[in-house]
């Protein structure tokens, strides 16, 4: 298939990790054996997790038993962007039988706290709105019941009144200073607004030959894991405690704030986590708002709750990485050198700031000039919120931002200075000699080499074959562009780099924040079989595999004979804030705890073996199973024998070592420092590199950019296992070529949220998937005892830029909006559409056309009826008759004057809801003209808008003309995307079509003289 | 998502059917292959108090050449019609469209008749239907009736089928495209419903008739002369694109579509059509 | 003529990997959640209920399809075949299409994975040498947010290659 495996010749010859700096002195440092042994440390050794999950016996969270008398849970979510919750009635819903508790935001107030913010500012958000909703999609009310059937039937029984409230979804607009604030205490929708300097950017851009500046736009999406999210909580009353079960996947700093908002101290909420988890790629640290909510749904209810996400909730409601608007220049100089960046950043979290966000705007700080060596830098963060779901964590966490905004610069440098893209690469990039290398910003680059990873991945006539490629395709006129991008790949987050959010001096009152303490526990039993648990979460990524290896690698022990338990139980296992599994920390974190735990058994197991072998540890060596004598290797015992003496024979125990086998490894890498009080701050422990290389065609009939190679060069120190890491780096690519692609959270101007199925929300399958190369080189990291950096990020990051760049070199334009979708690439090269001059339109619909203008679905038609326009008139103000000409109506009611409420039974073919509509009549002008606007609500949604209805007498009858203008939100916007324009002109077709027929001549003539109060208004109750 | 409640009647027979659908009429929803009703159900969009499964009745489950037709009954799917040995040779445009149609998966239990009685205007089945001009059997307790297809989709999910009526079978005429077929359609990924799908049959020595699927609320037709030059065609074209309008979604604007229409026409009408020259 | 009322909870049994099953459910409880919730049968997974991702897919009568598109009452006397049941029944061997996909890590959390294996052990079946273009198109009817697909066409790909290997060995020393 044209793919360069990972085969261990073709990584670079091995050479010692040279670790500087680190605290853990007494760690002894590791280099891959590369010599073929089965299962060793470095080699591609297969899953352990594979057997298990390969035969339907994965343990995940949706499988596992629950306690007698669990409940099920459904949420009621919000079909509004924004509103104030004038009432909920529950009334309909407890009476359901099945239903034990219809829970609002009015009781969970009650009972716990608003959720900690990473920023002191008063955004205030519950488990389940309080008050006002604030996106579609918003938690309202929680129904519980005997099954999730029932929970549904309750939901829909479930009536809240809104009133609503100005709408903002696009962060530009929501930053201006009359735009409808989200949070009134907050006072702005710009919640914080952080410059920094760094070196003299100013002088930089003073001095500049050139000064090269673009604008981008980063929109919403998210790594949608296939299992959704999971909770299980049960309270219990005597120990006013809870116990939660989910699939929650760290970071575990999100503990306390749910211990916080249960008004419960830690201990007594504990949370455990399943074997297995269908994926997650950031976004299951947002289930945690869930678990306080269904924490409290158990508390109310005294039975234990379990809630199982559906896919509709997930995609509109979960969460999302956040949109950003970056605005980038560079001061350059002639050949291509950037001197200095100036940036803002204009971040987008939704309507609530979740912790620990705004992380993706911060965890990249260090890193923000990427690759290169640039000294000067400006940078302007601002967070800002609109009435979209809350951003959060996902696979890349602010990487995939800053990346496509840098490396479009560099494209743009290229091409506005006539040079070679790579030629701005090269001149720019950090000298493999500078490192470890500290940036502008205070990251601390551990080690690479990122000319000769460049030139490797250009070699071997790859850039040759890509720019034949690219020369043929344009002779035959054909769009053929070749992209590039270089991306620092950050590993192992510093927890404290998003205290740079906050000014020095008050950092300086609260105290350092820094670090990101790893754990990992190896237990020996009294037969010795090995057990490990770790302060990770699983999601799919093998490091049960991993961690076996590592283990075995210590103990001369195959990896099979590690059990590797990945469960996380807060009340019983080693973890600290930074547990969890997130930011690529494994590799650079985990990992070397896991080294450092095992050598400590291995070093005990040495010191017990040293003493029944007559000889000293230094001289003790495994393998196989054994230990033994380096010099006499006949000289030996199992290990299994010498690792039971710690619990057999305490007797036998030298020194001062104590029985048992039980060692915890702690690793806090010293490099991850606070921030500086000049806020340098040194955001990850490790950096990878990759360079990405690609061409890409446009298919001239249907504007489809067709990826037709993509090469992928990889430094991330030591592979611990390559085929693990080829299976991360491929999944991360296909992420990438999603985001670029086909992904995207789309909302329209009035919040409605259009994307709530798969059919919608576009995940590549196979059949769009191109093949690629990856390559790789090892520079190990000199600040991690296995020499490994994080590697699962980086396609998210790189992949997006580069097929951008590529697409902008095809097109020769400079925007280029993601996800580059055939239809935008369509508006771009496609000219003035002219209509022919003799074309006639066709009606379509009977006289009908309807279309789409921003948010609002639009359309006119007209028709004649054989009627006189009073009759039409009378009709169309009489309650009894409107009754007879609204589809699917079944009651009509007056509220005031000019003001009708009705219940209908809406839809197209099958699909029918039943609604509430009030119409409000306006502009009156007797029997000629009227205005109509209102809204509808129902289990479906609602929709909002306004039409005119023209009456005008002909001979043969009246015509009537009619416009309407509507907005449609909820669950048929989500999901009914793709028919919603025609079928709001059906529907309201269907209107016009019924008053046609309903009304008939020979009923209520024209004989309202003009003595007598004309017949409508007496029906309005007018005039009397 | 999970589905209302509803009655389910699984009859074993056309009459018991029918029966149940003269009984219950509106309130009822017939049911096959449920490829595209189970999830409208789950997501409750639809909400039927009765579901009519008519997946095992026997009598429905036959592909039968009726001389200048193949029928096909109620309960053929969509995957036995694909991998029907006679498929190509009679009805070579079902043949090249048929594997567009959702996925392998859905395929299997889809049923042609379910594809066509749901009148999605972006599928395929329906689009085939109305560019061969087949017809479709209604049934109820009070006879039977056979519909053109122009006749039975009368617009975005709504067909002529009375509340009592049961699609027994679809007929496609035999042959028609023999002379030639072709089959494209453009989606955002394999296997979703089109941004557009063309489909094109050559007629006689004379006419091509083309059916364009994703642009209107139903499939629509064009004939044309099957000598057009490439100028005359792409007048004819874009005079049809402006005629239909064409949806804009959140995948694609009308625009798009109109140009998608525009480019594609081409290279279909010449596959049926190809240059005396 | 089978009917369930509204509101009854009825029986309803039919074959799972050979073996009959039962259990109580109603006339709308999806044929996936009867698997997994009552009968216990949780390696089939659901991830959308609206039948594009595919993570359902169950053979009913040996044909791979959607099970979160399906009644449980549909499956009535039926035979229904699941992930559990793809492995050997007796020895508990892997199937060669199990085995390839850990050798190619086809997968990694391993929630897809129960429906692309009903998919390809029915689809290799019928189609035991399939081109790299039909194995797309099949793996097309289901989303892998972890993998990227690459491992899994070269695994499905190895494994017919295998399993023809194997049947006409089979055939050989008949
Ligand atoms: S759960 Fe059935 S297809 Fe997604
Ligand atoms: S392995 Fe995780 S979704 Fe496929």
């Amino acid at each position: 298939m044209g793919v360069v495996g990972v085969k261990d010749q073709e990584l670079l010859e091995v050479k010692p990790a040279e670790r500087t700096g680190s605290a853990n002195a007494d760690v002894r440092p590791w280099t891959p054996d590369r010599s073929g042994r089965s299962g060793a440390l470095g080699s591609a050794m297969t899953r352990l997790e594979d057997p298990a999950l390969l035969t339907g016996a994965g343990r995940y969270c949706d499988d596992a038993p629950v306690a007698v008398g669990t409940l099920y849970a459904a949420i009621l979510r919000s079909p509004k962007a924004h509103a104030k919750i004038l009432s909920i009635d529950v009334s309909a819903a407890k009476a359901l039988p099945g239903v034990h508790a219809v829970i609002t935001g009015e009781d969970i107030r009650a009972i716990s706290d608003p959720f900690l913010v990473a920023l002191k500012a008063p955004i205030d958000q519950w488990s389940l709105a309080v008050d006002a909703v604030r996106f579609v999609g918003e938690a309202v009310a929680v129904v519980v019941a005997d099954d999730r059937y029932i929970a549904e039937d309750g939901v829909e029984l479930v009536n809240v009144t809104y009133e609503d409230l100005p709408v903002v979804v696009d962060c530009l607009k929501a930053v201006q200073p009359d735009a409808p604030v989200l949070h009134a205490p907050a006072g702005t929708n710009e919640i914080s607004n952080r410059r920094f300097v760094y070196g003299e950017p100013d002088k930089a851009f003073a001095e500049a030959a050139h000064v090269v500046k673009t604008e981008l736009v980063y929109p919403r999406s998210s790594y949608t894991p296939m299992e959704c999210f999971v909770v299980v909580a049960e309270y219990h009353k005597a120990s006013q405690s809870y116990d939660v079960y989910s699939n929650f996947q760290g970071p575990f700093s999100a503990h306390p704030v749910m211990a916080k908002a249960l008004r419960v101290p830690g201990t007594k909420l504990r949370l455990r986590t399943p074997a297995d988890s269908g994926g997650s790629f950031g976004i299951k640290l947002s289930v945690f708002p869930y678990i306080v909510l269904m924490a409290l749904a158990s508390r109310i209810t005294g039975r234990p709750v379990k809630w199982v996400e559906d896919r509709f909730e997930h995609l509109s409601a979960a969460s999302s990485g956040p949109n950003r608007v970056t605005t980038i220049e560079a001061a350059v100089d002639k050949d291509g050198r950037i001197h200095g960046l100036r940036m803002d950043c204009l971040e987008d979290y939704g309507a609530f700031l979740r912790a620990p966000m705004p992380g993706p705007l911060y965890r990249m700080h260090g890193a923000l000039t990427g690759a290169y060596d640039i000294r000067h830098l400006d940078v302007t963060n601002r967070v800002c919120l609109t009435n979209k779901m809350p951003a959060a964590l996902i696979r890349g966490f602010g990487g995939p931002q800053i990346y496509f905004a840098l490396e479009r610069l560099v494209q743009r440098i290229a091409v506005e200075l006539g040079l070679d893209p790579l030629d701005v690469i090269r001149r720019n990039l950090i000298n493999k000699e500078a490192f470890p290398y500290r940036t502008a910003s205070g990251a601390l680059y551990d080690s690479g080499d990122y000319a000769q990873a460049i030139e490797k991945a250009l070699a071997d006539g790859r850039l040759e074959e890509l720019k034949a490629r690219r020369d043929a395709a344009r002779a035959e006129g054909r769009y053929y562009g070749i992209g590039f991008a270089a991306v620092v790949e950050p590993g192992m987050s510093n927890m404290g780099y998003l205290s740079t959010l906050v000014p020095a001096k008050v950092r300086e009152r609260v105290g350092p924040k820094n670090g990101a303490v790893s754990m990992v526990t190896v237990n020996v039993d009294p037969v010795g079989a090995v057990s490990v648990t770790a302060d990770v979460t699983v999601q799919g990524q093998g490091h049960q595999t991993v961690i076996a290896q590592i283990v075995a690698e210590q103990l001369g022990l195959t990896p099979q004979e590690i059990l590797v338990n990945l469960e996380i139980d807060t009340q019983k296992d080693q973890w600290s804030i930074a547990a969890g599994s997130y930011s690529c920390r494994f590799s650079p974190g985990t990992a070397p705890a896991a080294h450092i735990a095992a050598q400590r058994i291995r070093d005990k197991v040495a010191r017990i073996a040293a003493k029944q072998l007559n000889t000293v540890a230094e001289d003790i060596d495994f393998a196989n199973g054994m230990v033994f004598s380096k010099s006499n290797p006949d000289n030996s015992m199992p290990f299994s024998r010498a690792a039971g003496t710690a619990h057999w024979s305490p007797v036998l125990m030298p020194g001062n070592d104590q029985p048992g086998l039980r060692e915890i490894g702690v690793w806090s890498p010293p490099e991850l420092e606070p921030p500086s009080s000049k806020d340098e701050i040194n955001t990850s422990l490790t950096y990878g590199f990759v360079f990405d290389m690609c061409g890409v065609e446009i298919d001239p009939i249907t504007m489809e950019v067709r990826v037709d190679r993509y090469v992928s060069m990889h430094d991330a120190g030591y592979l611990l296992n390559p085929l693990i890491a080829e299976g991360q780096i491929r999944g991360a690519f296909v992420q990438g070529l999603a985001s670029a692609l086909y992904e995207e959270f789309v909302y329209d101007e009035s919040g409605a949220f259009l994307s709530g199925t798969f059919a919608d929300y576009l995940v590549p399958t196979a059949c769009e998937v191109p093949e690629i190369e990856i390559l790789h080189i090892e520079t190990p990291s000199p600040f991690t005892p296995l020499g490994a950096k994080g590697l699962a990020e980086g396609n998210c990051m790189s992949t997006p830029v580069c097929i951008a760049n590529a697409v902008a070199d095809a097109l020769g334009v400079e925007s280029i909006q993601l996800p580059i979708t055939p239809s935008r690439i369509n508006d771009l090269l496609a000219g003035e559409e002219s209509r022919p001059a003799k074309q006639i339109q066709t009606a379509t619909d009977g006289g009908s056309t309807s279309a789409r203008a921003g948010h609002m679905l639009t359309g006119k038609g007209e028709f004649v009826v054989a009627a006189a326009p009073e009759q039409i008139w009378n009709s169309l103000l009489d309650p009894e008759k409107l009754k007879t000409v609204i589809p699917g109506c079944h009651t009509v009611s007056v509220v005031e004057p000019f003001k009708y409420r009705a219940e209908v039974t809406l839809g197209v073919g099958p699909i029918k809801g039943r609604f509430v509509a009030d119409v409000q009549l306006s502009d009156l002008q007797e029997y000629r003209f009227a205005r109509l606007s209102g809204g509808m609500s129902g289990p479906l949604g609602g929709s909002e808008g306004e039409g005119t209805v023209t009456l005008e007498a002909l001979p043969e009858g009246t015509k009537v003309s009619y416009t309407y203008s509507v907005g449609v939100s909820g669950k048929v916007a989500a999901v009914g995307g793709r028919m919603l324009e025609r079928a709001a002109g059906m529907v309201i077709g269907q209107f016009f079509e019924r008053l046609s027929r309903v009304v008939k001549p020979e009923e209520d003539g024209p004989a309202n003289t003009a003595s007598t109060t004309p017949r409508w208004k007496r029906f309005l109750g007018l005039g009397r | 998502m999970k589905p209302h409640k509803f009655d389910y009647v699984r009859p074993e027979t056309v009459a018991e059917a029918l029966d149940l659908l003269a009984q219950y009429g509106g309130d009822a929803r017939v049911m096959a292959g449920g490829q595209s009703l189970m999830a409208m159900l789950n997501l409750r969009l639809v909400q039927p108090r009765v579901i009519v499964d008519i997946s095992r009745i026997a009598e429905l489950s036959d592909i039968s050449d009726k001389g200048s037709m193949i029928e096909v009954g109620a309960t053929v799917t969509q995957a036995r019609v694909e991998n029907w040995d006679r498929l190509n040779e009679t009805l070579p445009f079902i043949a090249r469209a048929i594997p567009f149609v959702g996925h392998f998966q859905t395929r299997n239990r889809g049923t042609v008749c379910g594809s066509i009685a749901h009148a999605d205007p972006s599928s395929e089945l329906p689009l085939s239907l109305a560019l061969l001009q087949g017809e479709v059997v209604l049934r109820s307790k009070k006879g039977e009736r056979v519909l053109p297809a122009r006749e039975f989709q009368l617009g975005l999910l709504t067909t002529a089928r009375r509340d009592d009526e049961l699609v027994t079978a679809v007929r496609f005429p035999k042959s028609i495209g023999v002379n030639g077929a072709a089959f494209r359609e453009v989606a955002r990924r394999h296997g979703d419903f089109a941004i557009v799908s063309l489909g094109a049959v050559r007629l006689n020595g004379e006419t091509v008739r083309m059916a364009v699927g994703g642009m209107a609320d139903a499939p629509r037709t064009i004939e044309l002369p099957a000598n057009l030059s490439d100028k005359d065609l792409s007048e004819r074209i874009d005079a049809f694109a402006w005629d239909l309008g064409g949806l804009e979604d959140i995948h694609a604007t009308a625009r798009y579509r109109r140009d998608l229409l525009r480019r594609m026409a081409l290279p279909i009408y010449r596959e049926v059509a190809p240059c005396a020259a | 003529m089978r009917s369930v009322n509204r509101d009854d909870h009825v029986r309803i049994s039919f074959e799972l990997n050979g073996a009959p099953v039962s259990g109580l459910g109603e006339s709308r409880t999806l044929l996936s959640d009867f698997l997994r919730g009552t009968i216990g049968a949780t390696g089939t997974h659901v991830g959308c209920e609206h039948g594009v991702c595919g993570c359902c897919t169950v053979q009913i009568d040996g044909v791979a399809q959607r099970s979160c598109l399906t009644l449980a009452v549909q499956a009535e006397g039926r035979s229904v075949s699941t992930v559990e049941g793809v492995a050997d029944r007796e020895t508990g061997e892997l199937s060669p299409l199990q085995k390839a996909f850990t050798k190619h890590h086809a997968l990694q959390c391993g929630f897809c994975t129960p429906g692309i294996l009903m998919s390809f052990s029915d689809f290799l079946n019928r189609n035991p040498e399939p081109t790299v273009e039909e194995v797309k198109e099949v793996l097309g009817g289901h989303i892998c947010r972890c993998t990227g697909y690459d491992g899994l066409i070269k695994a499905i790909l190895e494994a017919a290659e295998e399993m023809r290997a194997a049947s006409t060995a089979a055939t050989a020393s008949r």
